[in-house]
């Protein structure tokens, strides 16, 4: 890897742990939505969305593999993919708290993937600039499947959403149970902050906005409400989960655990 | 679910310069659904660069009945093949 012609001020190991906790949040978060979708597998309501919602699950861990692998090498502690998959506990989990949420029925699942794409396709479209060009190589390979991802997730929220009472009344009620986690995605903290003035990451209230006009755009054409302001009491990304996220793990992690180093 | 559907081919190109062709169906709800079922069901090892779906419904065929009569009459006019001329090795799908 090569590094930078500018190379800011030495960086100190509480500013190497830091750049390692940004990558680590960003993998978290497409891991564990990876891993949710992946639970649809033969449940999904037609065998073509089978295969697209397991395709996406597919991205999502494919970008998981590659920010875990730089996050473990930016801590210096010789914990590789998997052990940061699969060796960890929750509360080691920096995912933002949207992504653990459980399924739900189509709709819900729908619902949260398109709250998360327009995340990330912000997210990842931002980090095309940053000044660090292997995160930047990550982004440009993530933002592809990401707009394919929005293209499935947004249509599918119109269709339901401008469908019939039942599936309007049912997307909408996922909308508003779902908003509460939303504030965490643009509330920057020390992390954030310091990425950020290092011009390694964006600054998060820029990409609110853009996030918030596309949300805007997408909920007008499926006619549905966005829900009033929420104040943000969640806090996945420092690893304060909601309940679910253990009970996913004990699954994802059951393997490597019950196993250890199982390869096949 | 997908029952309810309509069902649409599906018709891939593989690579830019070749034509697109049938490789099966998917029922979808909409055109747009059934170009991303396509592109999930068919192209998941890079098998295209181009979907195209059309309704089934849509689709115009001959009748199997009138196979003699459609088909028969071309069967003694083996003058029509283009075989009396040597072909160039360069010459690719043809």
């Amino acid at each position: 890897m090569s590094a930078p012609l500018t190379v800011p001020p030495p960086h100190d190991a509480t500013w190497q742990a830091a750049h390692s906790r940004y990558v680590l949040r960003l993998g978290d978060t497409s891991l564990v939505l990876g891993q949710r979708l992946g639970e649809w597998v033969s449940h999904a309501p037609a065998l073509e969305e089978d295969l697209g919602l397991a395709n996406l699950a597919l991205d999502l861990i494919g970008q998981a593999r590659l920010l875990l692998t730089y996050a473990g090498e930016l801590e210096g502690r010789g914990r590789d993919e998997d052990a940061l998959a699969y060796l960890r506990d929750a509360p080691e989990f920096t995912n933002l708290t949207l992504a653990e949420q459980p399924n739900g029925d189509f709709g819900h699942t729908i619902v949260r993937q398109w709250l998360i794409d327009c995340w990330q396709l912000d997210t990842y479209a931002a980090l095309l600039d940053s000044t660090d060009t292997r995160l930047a190589a990550i982004a440009a390979k993530a933002l592809k499947e990401t707009r394919y991802h929005h293209r499935f997730s947004s249509g599918w929220l119109i269709r339901l959403g401008d469908g019939t009472e039942e599936s309007h009344a049912r997307v909408q009620h996922s909308l508003d149970s779902l908003w509460r986690f939303t504030p965490e995605l643009f509330a920057p903290d020390d992390v954030d902050e310091r990425m950020r003035a290092a011009g390694i990451a964006p600054a998060l209230p820029e990409l609110a906005a853009r996030w918030s006009s596309r949300i805007d755009e997408d909920l007008a054409a499926a006619t549905l409400t966005r829900p009033p302001a929420q104040p943000h009491p969640w806090h996945g990304r420092r690893g304060v989960h909601t309940e679910h996220l253990g009970h996913m793990l004990s699954e994802m992690q059951h393997l490597q655990r019950t196993y250890p180093g199982a390869r096949w | 679910m997908s029952s309810d559907w309509p069902l649409f081919e599906v018709f891939i190109r593989s690579r830019s310069g070749l034509e697109h062709k049938h490789v099966g169906s998917v029922h979808a709800a909409d055109p747009r659904m059934a170009v991303e079922h396509a592109r999930d069901v068919y192209t998941r090892r890079q098998e295209g660069v181009s979907i195209w779906v059309v309704r089934s419904a849509d689709i115009v065929a001959s009748d199997p009945g009138e196979a003699d009569a459609l088909f028969e009459p071309a069967r003694d006019k083996v003058y029509r093949h283009p075989t009396f001329y040597a072909i160039p090795e360069e010459v690719k799908n043809l």
